[in-house]
């Protein structure tokens, strides 16, 4: 397949000339592409975020090991550096007794007051951060059969539900992207093949004036790439606008909080080609295979 | 030079368009295709430029051997052989120019030599003034003289003709005639399937034809032979 630079040249010229001549059916095409990719796009981005939440409330989950109330400083500290050398921890963080109680007057309100000083009931805790989720149970097990720990607790069934729960989102996710993803190519090569069927008068009088199969292709084939590509950048660019505004109004909500949303950067630069290659493949590919049946003749 | 040998074509519907028929043509004849609807007269033609491929027999335009070639070679079989039609067949998203043009890039021409052909065959078809045009602001008649300067335009050694008056009234037509005795004055064959009585019995060439898928009378200088 030699071919002259000039001609390939030709090619690209004569794809932007066909674009532009065949006026609606170019922009019925671009639409198409746009619409369907918006789709695509808003459901990865609302899914990768549900995914990173999922996440952040995993990394949330804590075992609290209870201080035995007979311990002395000395061993309390002694069973906080025991906690560290376990090889699943990460972080180790001292509550003591008033900053327990604190939170519950703060969560349950003043009443609680009244069990301030030696009528405190609660113990002096441990909050021990795993370095993955899934080793929460094995660290609490562990840390129930030190010395001077009363209990130890990591939410238990609780936890394992919150587990099984997150896995199952991401599972689905995964599969929700995955079938827009196919459903974004049939549609899109669909609409491809429209264009191309009512040109096929035309595929057939280039035929007869002794043109290969790839001189036909290509203008044909760069055609649809820059349709995937002219429809991947609308969807981008709104994707881009709404969710830069949307980041910065939830990011105000999750202050405080373990929460946060995908930063802009690298997100949007990594959505944004997954778009534009999506656009730009499937626009290439859908026009190649829609030629193939008219370039028998 | 084209020749074929015992070609026999049969479509996969049973029908035998055309049956056991040969024929030699010599560089720079003329020669009429005449005879009945559905006589074979189409498929005849088409086999010339491999439209069809027939079932039985070898075919021979110039150096190409029709039954043998690979499709891939096709396109380089069909630089040879101009072919217009009687609906024209122009490309109706490109102007006069870029018509002509597509036939040359297909070449691989390079832009110049384009030009300077494009502007040359307008020339001949006397319609250098619409070169900027579409198709569809053409009448019946200037699309054809431009489907026959695109056909010309890479200097093939044959040129067929499927009914190219079919479709215009009768002062048009003579117009086209006179293009066509022009260009194979030059050398080129002409093939020339056709209905059109008056131009049979007052230009005078060689006339083929057919019934039944076989040639019936093959004369110098003929007449139409057939009912107007």
């Amino acid at each position: 397949m030699a071919m002259k630079l000039r001609t390939m040249g030709r090619h690209i010229k004569e794809a932007f000339k066909s674009l532009v001549r065949n006026g609606w059916m170019s922009l019925a095409a671009v639409s198409a592409v746009a619409v369907t990719l918006l789709l695509v796009g808003s459901f990865i981005a609302l899914l990768m975020n549900v995914n990173k939440l999922a996440s952040d409330v995993e990394n949330d989950v804590s075992v609290r090991v209870y201080i035995d109330l007979a311990a002395t400083e000395e061993q309390q500290t002694q069973l906080g550096e025991e906690l560290e050398t376990l090889p699943e921890v990460e972080t180790v963080v001292y509550s003591s007794r008033e900053d327990e109680l604190q939170q519950v007057v703060g969560t349950y309100g003043t009443e609680f007051d009244l069990f301030e000083g030696d009528d405190n009931p609660l113990h002096d805790v441990y909050i021990v951060n795993t370095n993955s989720p899934e080793q929460t149970s094995v660290v609490a097990e562990k840390a129930e059969d030190l010395e001077f720990v009363s209990q130890a607790n990591y939410g238990g069934a609780e936890a394992d539900k919150l587990f099984k729960t997150m896995e199952s989102v991401r599972n689905v996710g995964g599969v929700v992207i995955i079938a827009l993803l196919l459903t974004a190519v049939f549609l899109i090569s669909n609409t491809i093949r429209i264009t191309i069927f009512t040109r096929r008068t035309e595929i057939e009088i280039m035929k007869l004036v002794g043109a290969t199969n790839w001189f036909i292709r290509w203008p044909f084939v760069i055609e649809g790439a820059l349709i995937g590509l002219v429809g991947a950048i609308i969807p981008t660019a709104i994707i881009s606008a709404v969710y830069v505004y949307g980041y910065d109004m939830i990011s105000t909500y999750f202050v405080g909080t373990y929460f946060s949303l995908l930063p802009v950067n690298p997100f949007l630069y990594q959505l944004g080609a997954v778009l534009l290659a999506v656009g730009v493949v499937i626009g290439s590919i859908g026009s190649l295979l829609s030629i193939r049946k008219f370039l028998r003749v | 030079m084209i020749e074929m040998l015992n070609v026999s074509k049969k479509y996969p519907n049973g029908i035998t368009a055309v049956n056991d028929l040969s024929i030699r043509i010599e560089q720079g004849e003329f020669v009429y295709v005449v005879g009945p609807s559905g006589a074979g007269k189409s498929t005849f033609i088409k086999m010339i430029y491999r439209e069809e491929l027939p079932t039985k027999g070898t075919i021979k335009v110039g150096d190409f051997d029709l039954a043998k070639m690979k499709n891939k070679q096709v396109p380089f079989l069909r630089r040879h052989v101009g072919v217009v039609f009687q609906d024209f067949k122009l490309l109706p998203r490109l102007t006069v120019y870029e018509n002509i043009a597509y036939a040359m890039e297909v070449v691989e021409k390079n832009p110049k030599a384009i030009k300077k052909r494009v502007l040359e065959v307008l020339d001949l078809v006397k319609l250098k003034h619409k070169v900027k045009m579409f198709p569809n602001e053409l009448s019946g008649g200037e699309q054809q003289r431009i489907a026959i300067a695109r056909a010309i335009a890479n200097m093939p050694r044959v040129l067929i003709c499927d009914e190219p008056t079919g479709n215009l009234d009768p002062e048009t037509s003579w117009e086209i005639m006179r293009i066509l005795e022009e260009i194979a004055n030059s050398g080129t064959t002409i093939i020339m399937a056709t209905h059109n009585s008056q131009i049979v019995n007052e230009v005078r060439h060689r006339v083929l034809a057919i019934e039944n898928g076989r040639i019936v009378r093959d004369q110098q200088e003929g007449d139409y032979g057939y009912e107007a």
